[in-house]
């Protein structure tokens, strides 16, 4: 028995655990999941003292609210997220980036993410989760992962299997950056696309669409046109690659994406986006850079080397 | 053997070995991808056989495009083991509460509901690939006069167990999810089974698939 756990009085819109994701097993049709902005997710646990690799409660736009019951631990929240935590008769107005202390009673309410759409709390400790295929990350559509695959419940019970003995609290003065152009690769189908839905792809803007998750995020705006064959015998994707089905709206691969699909690919998004792409909430403006595969991986070295800085700074 | 190798992104190989969707070709996919699967090479994290594509994505962090084309481009694919070939038969239930799209259909192949069921059932399909969403199988070749392309805006769900088609393929959804193929009808039996992990998927790459046709009341009584 677990003396240490939460109580999900609200459990959000979207909410689940991740952590680095699974791999190896794209041939059966199982994504990689794992958290979907992975900069946030390890500065989060960074910021508790948890190993790197921890599983952390991700949400997306209102996150949960949540009751703290046993002894004293630490917890952070990384994003653009607005947030209270409640301690007997007080509620003060947490800040992103800072790691508190809360103790057997305290709750934490996570009211939404700002301008964004994910969120990462991590708690200093390790969550009691099952496993699958080395990691406890869930997907819903597959039902994969801790929690049965499912989101998290009203009323649900998430108990600790430990907690950390380091309680040095932490705090970071990150800023989430946001950037004008998503840079992108081009794609395997280019030639797919007549020489106007070529000029529209990389000239004008797209919106993100109410339709995206986290398999998916779909643009509306100007129509790509085909001009080869709108169909493509299926074949394997990977996160970011940009399909454009026979409507010419674009559908951007995120972390749970399908496997394979059999849309033309226009484009892939450039890993050192990433991160930033999966922050943009509905309604908000995309526009396309193509870049060279040396220039991305350049930019992903530096990318990286950040995220490393930012997490030996902490 | 690969025709052509480039970059999908900058995190994935693309091997191409051809356009054709034949055994022949698939059964070279599978070689490929045994082969790289068993040496484990460090920093690939995915292997995605189709068709006649493989796409190996890797991690920027530990590897890059040049070092693993250059890896794969040196591989010996050796003969690989045999594909087991099991033999299964799928119900399915074709009733129009699940056959979603056999208006289309009928427009598209222009056949009766009863000629499409007819030239549907009752036939041996190869598996040459699992994707797209948990153990999902592609099955080939439908008949000449069965092929129709997908849905020109994707679904946003696609039923549990639906069975569609698309081009010279049926497949089976074995998830709620998006999709874009043409549903004929459903089955009632789980084709992935996450809690076994060493053997998750129902259908495998080169199993045969026959489809057998059954009642609105045998599919609501199938799992009792």
């Amino acid at each position: 028995m677990s003396s240490n756990y939460l109580d999900i009085i609200r459990p959000g819109i979207n909410t689940t655990f991740q952590d680095k994701g699974r791999d190896h097993l794209y041939h059966i049709g199982i994504p990689f999941s794992g958290a979907m902005d992975n900069r946030n997710y390890l500065i989060a646990n960074k910021l508790v003292n948890n190993n790197l690799d921890s599983a952390v409660i991700e949400f997306a736009y209102q996150g949960p609210h949540i009751k703290y019951s046993g002894e004293k631990i630490n917890f952070a929240v990384t994003g653009d997220v607005i947030f209270s935590i409640k301690k007997k008769d007080t509620e003060i107005e947490g800040k992103c980036y800072v790691s508190y202390q809360i103790e057997n009673g305290d709750e934490v309410n996570i009211i939404s993410t700002n301008k964004s759409v994910y969120g990462y709390l991590a708690l200093g400790g390790e969550l009691d989760l099952k496993f699958q295929w080395n990691s406890c990350s869930i997907n819903t559509k597959a039902n994969i992962g801790s929690n049965d695959g499912k989101k998290l419940d009203i009323g649900q019970r998430i108990n600790l299997k430990k907690i950390n003995s380091n309680k040095d609290l932490k705090n970071t003065n990150y800023i989430n950056t946001k950037i004008e152009n998503i840079r992108v690769i081009k794609g395997t189908n280019f030639d797919y696309f007549s020489e106007e839905g070529k000029k529209i792809f990389y000239q004008k803007e797209f919106t993100v669409s109410k339709l995206s998750d986290r398999m998916g995020m779909r643009l509306e705006g100007p129509k790509i046109e085909n001009i080869v064959n709108t169909n493509i015998k299926s074949e394997g994707l990977i996160k970011g690659v940009i399909q454009v089905p026979a409507d010419g709206n674009p559908i951007i691969m995120l972390s749970d994406h399908g496997t394979v699909g059999g849309y033309p690919k226009i484009g892939a998004v450039v890993s050192a986006d990433y991160d930033r792409l999966v922050q943009m909430a509905p309604g908000s403006k995309i526009k396309f850079k193509e870049i060279n595969l040396s220039d991305a991986e350049t930019l992903f070295k530096l990318y990286e080397m950040e995220t490393q800085n930012l997490l030996s700074q902490i | 053997m690969i025709k052509n190798i480039s970059n999908l992104g900058d995190a994935a190989l693309y091997c191409d070995f051809g356009n054709e969707v034949n055994k022949s070709i698939n059964s070279q996919v599978i070689k490929y991808f045994k082969t790289i699967k068993e040496k484990k090479f460090e920093g690939i994290n995915n292997l995605t056989p189709s068709y006649n594509k493989l796409i190996i994505s890797y991690d920027l962090k530990k590897t890059n495009f040049k070092e693993v084309k250059n890896y794969v481009e040196n591989i010996n694919a050796e003969d690989s083991k045999d594909i087991n070939s099991k033999k299964l038969e799928i119900p399915v239930c074709c009733h129009e509460n699940f056959s979603l799209d056999i208006k289309r259909l009928e427009e598209i192949l222009k056949l009766s509901r009863e000629k499409i069921l007819e030239n549907f059932l009752n036939k041996e399909y190869f598996c040459y690939m699992t994707g797209f969403i948990a153990g999902m199988p592609f099955l080939g070749d439908l008949d000449e006069n069965m092929r129709a392309q997908r849905l020109e805006t994707p679904r946003i769900k696609v039923p549990k167990g639906s069975v569609a088609l698309t081009e010279q393929f049926a497949n089976i959804y074995t998830f709620e999810s998006p999709g874009g193929w043409n549903i004929l009808g459903n089955t009632p039996l789980d084709v992935f089974d996450s809690s076994k992990e060493d053997k998750p998927n129902l259908i495998n790459p080169g199993d045969t698939v026959i489809f057998k046709e059954i009642t609105l009341d045998q599919y609501k009584n199938y799992n009792e």
